[in-house]
């Protein structure tokens, strides 16, 4: 009794899951690993150093803006890295170095730290960043480097040979001039972290056994475009057309790294479905009828806009109130009415 | 047949070693502090006096009111003190101090029943008041109560053998040493209660306390031993429900709303005890683990022996603790202070030297879900959170904050080590105050109107 002991007295739960944010972070970064190999390997080094650059600068801003705004410094949850990446994985290999570090700028100051930070911006930063640079300078990333277009992985240049992505080729209503696997594979031209739906589909695999996103709003995403897409082929082979719809452009970049972002994405179970079919739609709108190629980034986009509203109107089903209940109550409320 | 309810989490159950040795009876402290309540309800008027001697198991504390238990005196000795004193909750209640006098010289109300008295279900009623037994989970509802409340309305009576918290062996225990006492106890409360069916619902991690039930429950019983997955949390109340029958305990409603009745398997080992033994509710089985604990192990501690005496016998700390817990790591509250006494409810008492609560300066929702995905009340804390810290009412009341069971799931995933769970108790508060504000206004303009 006479031990002057110090206890801290404090709310329950007294124990919490390691798992932390900055731990979810590096295993984003590591999911998205796989495609900037592929990236590397298909368009040389300049995809890496093009990335370095661009995570670069999104660290910067957002230690300067929180230093600048005497803010607690939050660059130690990594999810500055992976707006850094994914904006260099949206932009083609040959994109000059200072493209992406106003996109950062834009994504990360703008987007993400005027509304408060990480979980509190409501449009994903990277999209908004890569369609600011889109928007101010379309004609700087408008072709993107053919596969293996560099002499060498050394070639530094941006002067390599460009040619048309075969998102160009869908957009124009016919079957690309490239072959599935290549596809799959990501021999193909396009932005650098989007060529390789194999690569992406691993990085995504590993997300989901790692139970950092859950595949509702991938799988319902994915889903969607390749029902639209069998259903109405162009005049082109229904699976034919169906598969160069999955594989080419970024819609599995989009699909599994974008729309899961969590900021910008629905909570409940039933929103993320509703938002994955969402971006489904608005994707393949855009393809068919848009005057851009690509709709994935401006779906998910929209989509964001959406998410409060989505989240309200999915509240899951009341503990204790089964549909029966509500049904009974509706009924007696009608009753009591007349 | 089971059933799952939303969500839950898999805490590291650290149940190992303590559920490995024989539970060890405590030696009597020289001195037992008894607040005068010891659960859920009105609380007991103290029936002895300072200078009075009074026996082990003589009741020294009674109410009229329905909701409440008697009791009793957990030494033998002389009352030295009647005075508030701290309580683990951190209240100042009312407590009978008494001086042991080492002999347990046991009361002459300690007898056992005769089976003639239990085959009648009213008397195990009245000897379950008797005897003060409440519930032994933690919850400290008291159980006659629950009984006679439930007649009628209810035709199933769950056992909960779930003890889904992690560190916590004391029911396990209770089950292993003695599975005919709590088989027996069951079978009173089922008599009590008028029905011929009863679930003891236990996690799959106590495989043997399984086997050893089955083994000795005979099969006209009409106890099912059923084994649930391993998952907190399983043993709350309404979780355990659904599990077992696939209902929902409606917004608001008691068990007995679905048909059901839910008793601690201590509890009923406890009523056993009281039928056949006499012996009222005086004392539990206590976990006492933590990492500033060199063997955790579990105890048998009189009622109103305080916290340092335990943690003395128990073998001192190893390293000076940071928090103590009474109760399990997911529910249990922190006490500041180890001079309050156990209680009827208290399973285990935690140790901690280390902050395993993992807090962060600048706690930050990402918005990921994880609180979403494990709430077992289908609720989504990150929202009843954000309507919390703005005092949004509207928000908190259409979010349904106040069906949250603090299980402290959401803030145990949390990666951004929000402080959700508390939250939600202030926010509870919150509610509960500016209802009772608003009912004094009302009445107040009604007083007004009527002069
Ligand atoms: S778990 Fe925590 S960080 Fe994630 S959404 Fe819920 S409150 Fe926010
Ligand atoms: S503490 Fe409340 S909100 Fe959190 S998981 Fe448990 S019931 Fe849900």
């Amino acid at each position: 009794m006479a031990e002057n002991r110090k206890l801290t007295v404090s709310s329950s739960p007294h124990i919490r899951s390691a798992q932390d944010t900055r731990s979810i972070m590096l295993d984003v970064i590591i999911a998205l690993s796989p495609a900037l190999l592929v990236a590397v390997y298909v368009f040389g080094l300049r995809a890496l150093v093009l990335t370095c650059v661009s995570v670069a600068a999104s660290v910067f801003f957002e230690w300067a803006y929180r230093k600048l705004m005497k803010k607690p410094s939050s660059i130690g949850d990594l999810s500055a890295v992976i707006t850094g990446m994914l904006i260099a994985y949206c932009l083609p290999a040959n994109t000059p170095y200072w493209i992406p570090v106003i996109a950062a700028f834009f994504a990360i100051v703008i987007v993400k730290q005027l509304y408060g930070g990480i979980g509190k911006n409501f449009l994903n930063p990277a999209l908004a960043g890569r369609a600011f640079v889109v928007a101010s300078w379309p004609a700087l990333l408008a072709l993107s480097p053919a596969p293996l277009g560099y002499d060498s992985i050394f070639n530094f240049g941006s002067d390599a040979v460009t040619a048309a992505t075969p998102m160009a080729s869908l957009h124009a209503g016919s079957l690309p001039d490239v072959g599935i696997l290549d596809m799959f594979l990501g021999k193909i031209g396009g932005s650098l972290g989007e060529v390789s739906s194999f690569a992406l589909l691993v990085g995504g695999a590993y997300l989901v056994i790692r139970k950092i996103i859950c595949c509702r709003i991938p799988v319902s995403y994915i889903l969607t475009v390749a029902v639209l897409t069998f259903i109405f082929p162009k005049g082109n082979n229904n699976l034919q057309w169906m598969l160069y719809n999955l594989l080419g452009g970024g819609l599995m970049l989009g699909a599994i790294f974008m729309a899961t972002d969590y900021s910008t994405s629905p909570v409940t179970p039933k929103g993320q479905i509703i938002f994955g079919i969402g971006c489904g739609l608005l994707t393949v709108f855009i393809r068919y009828f848009g005057s851009y190629v690509e709709g994935v980034s401006y779906a998910i986009l929209i989509m964001n806009v959406c998410v409060w509203l989505i989240d309200k109107y999915t509240l899951p089903r009341r503990f204790g109130v089964t549909r029966e209940d509500k049904r009974s109550a509706k009924k007696s409320k009608e009753v009591a009415a007349q | 047949m089971s059933f799952k309810f939303h969500g839950g989490v898999h805490p590291p159950d650290k149940k190992s070693p303590a559920d490995k040795t024989q539970v060890i009876p405590l030696n009597p402290p020289s001195l037992v502090v008894i607040p005068m309540s010891l659960h859920i309800g009105a609380p007991c008027r103290p029936a002895v006096k300072v200078g009075d001697m009074v026996k082990l198991g003589q009741k020294i504390g009674d109410s009229d009111a329905p909701v409440s238990a008697p009791i009793h005196a957990t030494v033998s000795g002389k009352v030295t003190a009647v005075e508030p004193r701290l309580t683990p909750a951190g209240t100042m209640v009312t407590s009978v101090v008494i001086e042991n006098d080492g002999m347990d010289t046991p009361c002459e109300t300690m007898v056992p029943h005769s089976e003639e008295e239990l085959s009648d279900p009213d008397a195990i009623v009245a000897l379950i008041r008797e005897a003060g037994i409440v519930g032994m989970g933690g919850a400290t509802f008291p159980t006659a109560f629950k009984i006679t409340s439930g007649k009628g309305k209810v035709d199933t009576v769950i056992i909960n053998g779930a003890e889904c918290e992690p560190y916590i062996t004391s029911d396990y225990r209770t089950m292993l040493e003695h599975p005919e006492e709590v088989l027996g106890g069951i079978r009173l409360i089922m008599k009590a209660c008028g029905v011929s069916r009863a679930i003891f619902a236990i996690e799959d991690n106590k495989a043997d306390a399984i086997a050893l039930l089955k083994s000795k429950n005979s099969e006209n019983s009409g106890i099912d031993i059923l084994p649930l997955k391993t998952l907190y949390p399983q043993g709350a109340e309404k979780q355990l429900i659904k599990t077992v029958t696939g209902l929902e305990v409606p917004p608001g409603g008691l068990p007995a709303a679905v048909g059901c009745a839910v008793f601690n398997c201590f509890t009923a080992y406890s009523v056993y005890r009281a039928a056949y033994e006499g012996r009222p509710a005086i004392e539990r089985v206590v976990t006492v683990a933590g990492s500033a604990m060199e063997q955790p192990k579990n105890y048998l501690v009189r009622v109103g022996t305080p916290l340092e005496y335990v943690f003395e016998q128990a073998g001192g700390f190893i390293k000076e603790p940071h928090k103590v817990i009474m109760g399990g790591p997911m529910m249990g509250v922190a006490v500041h202070d180890l001079s309050v006494p156990v209680i009827k409810g208290t399973n285990a008492l935690l140790a901690f030297c280390e902050d395993e609560t993992r807090t962060v300066e600048n706690p930050t929702c990402i918005r990921c879900g994880k609180c979403v995905e494990v709430c077992p009340m289908n609720l989504l804390p990150l929202y009843m959170y954000m309507y919390e810290q703005k005092d949004d009412y509207a928000g908190m009341e259409r979010n349904r904050l106040t069906d949250c069971i603090e299980c402290g799931a959401c803030a145990y995933n949390c990666p951004g080590r929000l402080h959700l769970t508390h939250s939600f108790r202030a926010g509870k508060a919150k509610i509960a105050a500016r209802a009772a504000a608003e009912k004094a206004r009302a009445e107040a303009t009604k007083a007004a109107t009527t002069v």
